[in-house]
């Protein structure tokens, strides 16, 4: 499992994680058009299959196959624990 | 020089004639035996003069390997214009069309992405103009 927040330390790999939160189940191509069209961001296709491998890693991206087509999901559970190390009050 | 034919790589033209036809609402424009194939192609009810879309047999060996490989990141062999990408979304998906992307704004296009039965994706566009 790759460091998450290693993963985050990215501004493009942010912008892929609040695109799939606008809309979760994107196909790298529309991904990409996204961040393009978007956001302005000129990376090539096999720079953001590189991202999302990182963040796949992280345990931050789920891909998954659906017939012929690959999906990638968000999966926000790798960040709980910020929210549990300092984001609840009267915890120890 | 003019820009007259374009073409899709089809798995089975009859099949192909159906959806681009039956399904898309393209009209057939000609259909002629030519080896062991047909020439086949289609044109929009809204330009019949206009550019052709050949459905052209996928029988050479690279082609299904690279249809396979853009269908598998989601990207689109080619592009169409409607005036409408929303209504349009709504009118195909109602008639059993998949699509791996639904109706997107990109910039200052709109875009979504759907599956031909053939073995490509198509993206259907709103044009900024409109």
């Amino acid at each position: 499992m790759g460091d998450v927040f290693k993963a985050l330390a990215d501004p493009t790999r942010r912008t892929i994680l609040d695109e799939l939160t606008d809309r979760n189940g994107q196909t790298l191509f529309e991904i990409c058009g996204r961040l393009a069209n978007k956001h302005g961001l000129a990376s090539s296709r096999q720079a953001i299959s590189q991202h999302l491998e990182i963040l796949e890693d992280a345990g931050l991206v789920e891909a998954r196959r659906e017939g012929r087509y690959k999906f990638h999901f968000i999966n926000t559970t790798p960040l709980e624990p910020i929210v549990e190390r300092w984001l609840k009050p009267g915890k120890d | 020089m003019r820009i007259n034919v374009t073409s899709v790589i089809v798995d089975d033209q009859e099949k192909a004639l159906r959806f681009y036809a039956d399904v898309l609402g393209f009209k057939e424009k000609t259909n002629v035996p030519v080896g062991e194939h047909r020439w086949l192609t289609v044109v929009s009810p809204e330009d019949t003069d206009g550019v052709e879309l050949l459905l052209e047999p996928d029988a050479h060996p690279a082609a299904r390997p690279f249809k396979e490989a853009l269908v598998a990141d989601g990207i689109p062999y080619t592009s169409f214009a409607v005036d409408d990408v929303h209504a349009e979304f709504e009118r195909l998906r109602a008639l059993g069309v998949r699509f791996t992307q639904e109706p997107a704004e990109m910039g200052p296009v709109t875009t979504a992405v759907f599956d031909d039965t053939c073995g490509n994706l198509i993206q259907i566009a709103t044009p900024p103009t409109q």
